[in-house]
């Protein structure tokens, strides 16, 4: 068995300042197998796929690739000798051209080549898996979908024989990760591997052929398939048995709370990011937001909260207007948010927990004396809010980028509720996090539920979606196309409005 | 009138053209390089010196573009090996070059050499209005208007100018495809400094073929400001750099008319007009029609964790 592994990993240690990322790491992928890669966030997975792609150099530890060692120094070693990645953050230039993004990637082409030549040459990659892209398009006006295909035709031109895909379906309709799927499968039959990194538990057990579980920077075990089922991964992955599950109370839809009328915002290249999208939202209620990503859901969080303006059309918070206000007075009118990118707008990095948790209300006289900081207030806030929402803040005046995901996030929950507000804007709240980090997410907003906030729940992951939402709302390119009842949709209905290929 | 108008427009827009191109080769591979003025003065130095101790103008040309690309090499370890601050670094580079031009040039204020001389080709500079000012000039200004071509057809053409431009948008991108990020914006930065130094040689080569102290006087800031008027393309760099000659020919030529306007009113055209342009290329930018590097200024570090 091992004689034929196309990649053995061994007791690989990769260590930053201060941080241990990967301690003890060791795990083998055979020639023609989808191996899945599970683990919390901060398990290591990322600074894994770094090191096997030569971005990271391991501190300790050895790669055998078809038995013999390796070392890379770079990421163009692992690629010569056929490791390929598509990476969360898509790899790509969004101002050239999906011909130029491919062509970058492919190996042995001259300084002066013919584009007619590789243009053919791609096109028959293209071809080969049913892929319709157009060579002269520039990518940013590409779908993500689309984007991902590009990636994934990069490693394809190149031959290479290790696939590793970190998250993919994060940015596909269902009937995308279908297609992405059958083409994995196709690859595998044809003798490629692949390592698939997913928090999704459908996806896993459905194409792996065996996972190997990450914890805190080292590899616990491997399962081929049918040695495992969901709760046997859940369970190694965060090391509790039972996953607790919240019941949330029905809507009873008699106060609104918000109301959107044909609200349109463009963007900087002048396109519409919302298009006359109207919706109601009542008190108590969480209305669930699907779409893929980049279909004007970021506008829409962006417009409530006041951070971009309306071109046209009304937001109504309790029957008063509020659009086109200032971040500060939606605040008043008591919209909180949970924004898409945590460490870029969520936090301010290098500040300490106790800062960003007053950023909102730093000016408050609760935390202030005359113009100067009250510190011990502050400090107070601190403590109690790093005891109530069980964040693991490390030392004090740790500045809050040394945290994990799922605790910053935590942070900007605590920051955000801590005025009671009366409506909650989350965007892909739980992207990134680890299944316990995520049910402490769904736990906050149930809980508000009950205590009569309103959410606007906007994610990519339907089976959150389905499990949290009293209603379910579809975007596409700006639009509202549909809204369905969690209770009676399918994945298939939702999937289609996705695709803007039906409307309702 | 106007054919001499037009060709003072081509001999006093030629040393901020070869600047703009080298600031231009710079920022494609995401490097701000605030030196140029710096790089033009010790270019223009070196080139005379040479010049004038060997009685060659070829020899003088060389000399003024390695040493620019030898001070520029300095702004590239800092911003690229060491990933400093881009600005504070080229701020320091022009300082150092004025500095460092001030002092060795002691020596070589009021000598004298024979400078570039026009050369007519044959056929081309008999054409009507635009013959002379375009095809009757110096070997120096032929080379630009090819260095306009070839740079334009090297970043869309070779693989290499691919590489270049990746590495300027997207660095990880091109490192992940096996580009070699660092060697590739160190090539960028020191080729691009050596260009700029022959604009500053062609002030004390052809222009005024002589050395004064700061003789560059702010051309190095225009073309700094001109990069982003040509959105980073080297055929609408050719296009300002003219209009900027065009406006200093015109205020030399008013200034020669004896006009009752203050000297000191026209001398400051071209820097007003910088600002004019700056001014009008940050609303386009704004409104989205950047050619800008997405990753312009920003330093690459591997194993940044992000």
């Amino acid at each position: 068995m091992h004689m034929t592994d196309l990649l053995q990993i061994q007791n690989i240690r990769k260590t930053f300042p201060g941080v241990v990322a990967l301690d003890d790491v060791s795990l083998s992928i055979a020639p023609g197998e989808i191996h899945t890669l599970l683990g919390e966030n901060g398990a290591g997975k990322s600074t894994l796929m770094n090191v096997l792609t030569g971005l990271y150099r391991p501190d300790r530890g050895e790669l055998l690739f078809d038995g013999s060692p390796v070392h890379f120094s770079s990421p163009r070693d692992s690629l010569n000798i056929g490791i390929g990645m598509v990476h969360q953050h898509f790899m790509l230039v969004p101002a050239h051209t999906v011909f130029e993004n491919i062509l970058l990637a492919l190996d042995g082409v001259a300084n002066f080549f013919s584009r007619r030549k590789y243009k053919v040459k791609i096109q028959q990659v293209l071809d080969q898996f049913e892929l319709d892209l157009d060579l002269d398009t520039p990518v940013w006006k590409l779908s993500i979908g689309a984007q991902q295909w590009i990636e994934l035709i990069k490693l394809l031109v190149r031959d290479c024989r290790l696939l590793i895909l970190d998250e993919p379906t994060a940015v596909l309709t269902p009937q995308e990760s279908a297609r992405l799927f059958q083409v994995l499968t196709r690859l595998r039959d044809q003798g490629k591997s692949v390592l698939f990194i997913s928090h999704k538990m459908r996806e896993v057990m459905e194409i792996s052929d065996r996972v190997t579980v990450l914890k805190k920077g080292c590899s616990l075990v491997t399962l081929p398939r049918g040695e495992y089922d969901e709760n046997r991964l859940a369970s190694l992955m965060i090391g509790e048995d039972q996953i607790p599950m919240w019941i949330k109370p029905a809507c009873k839809y008699e106060e609104l709370a918000l109301e959107i009328k044909n609200l349109s915002v463009r963007n900087d290249r002048g396109l519409a990011d919302l298009d006359k999208f109207s919706m109601k939202l009542y008190r108590g209620q969480i209305l669930g937001v699907a779409g893929v990503a980049g279909n004007g859901q970021k506008a829409l969080a962006e417009v409530l909260t006041g951070l971009k303006e309306a071109s046209s059309g009304r937001i109504l918070a309790k029957g008063k207007d509020i659009t086109n206000s200032t971040a500060k007075s939606s605040y008043i009118a008591g919209i909180a948010h949970i924004p898409e990118d945590r460490k870029s707008i969520g936090i301010a990095p290098d500040m300490t927990v106790d800062d960003n948790l007053i950023m909102k209300n730093f000016n408050s006289r609760a935390f202030r004396r005359w113009i100067f900081q009250d510190r011990a207030a502050i400090r107070k806030n601190a403590t109690a809010k790093i005891d109530q929402f069980a964040i693991k803040a490390g030392p004090d005046g740790n500045p809050i980028r040394y945290l994990s995901g799922g605790n910053i996030q935590k942070v900007i929950i605590a920051r955000e509720l801590s005025e009671k507000p009366s409506v909650l804007v989350a965007l892909y709240p739980t992207r990134g996090l680890d299944i316990g980090s995520a049910e402490y997410v769904h736990k906050v907003v149930i809980d508000g539920a009950n205590q009569g906030m309103s959410t606007i729940l906007i994610s990519e992951d339907l089976d959150e979606l389905l499990k949290l939402s009293d209603e379910i709302v579809v975007m596409f390119r700006g639009r509202l196309v549909g809204c369905v009842n969690p209770q009676t949709t399918t994945r298939e209905e939702i999937g289609l409005l996705m695709s803007g290929e039906v409307q309702r | 009138m106007f054919e001499i108008l037009l060709d003072a427009t081509v001999r006093a827009g030629t040393p901020i053209l070869f600047a703009t191109l080298g600031a231009i080769i710079n920022e494609r591979a995401g490097i701000i390089n605030l030196g140029i003025e710096g790089l033009m003065l010790i270019g223009a130095l070196a080139g005379f010196a040479a010049t004038q101790a060997s009685g060659s103008l070829l020899l003088g040309v060389l000399a003024a573009f390695v040493a620019a690309m030898l001070a520029g090499s300095i702004h590239g370890f800092i911003t690229v090996q060491l990933r400093g601050n881009q600005i504070v670094s080229g701020l320091a580079l022009t300082m150092f070059g004025i500095g460092i031009t001030a002092l060795f040039g002691r020596s070589m204020v009021g000598l004298t050499i024979a400078g570039f001389e026009r050369v007519a080709i044959p056929g081309l500079s008999k054409l009507p209005v635009i013959g002379k000012p375009f095809f009757n000039q110096d070997l120096l200004i032929y080379f630009s208007f090819l260095l306009v071509v070839v740079i334009s057809l090297f970043f869309y053409r070779p693989r290499w100018g691919l590489a270049l431009r990746t590495v300027g948008e997207n660095p990880a991108a091109a490192d992940t495809c096996g580009v070699p990020v660092i060697l590739a914006r160190f090539m960028a930065v020191t080729i691009g400094s050596g260009i700029v130094g022959i604009g500053g040689a062609y002030l004390s080569l052809a222009t005024t073929p002589m050395w004064i102290e700061n003789m560059t006087a702010g051309r190095g800031w225009i073309a700094v400001a001109l990069v982003i008027f040509a959105s980073w393309s080297s055929y609408r760099a050719l296009a300002g750099a003219y209009l900027f000659g065009g406006i200093t020919a015109m205020q030399l030529r008013f200034q020669a008319m004896g006009t009752t306007v203050s000297v000191h009113i026209l001398q400051m055209m071209p820097y007003f007009f910088t600002i004019l342009v700056l001014v009008i290329s940050t609303i386009r930018l704004q409104k989205g029609a950047s050619q800008q590097p997405e990753n312009l200024g920003q330093p690459y570090d591997r194993e940044d964790r992000k």
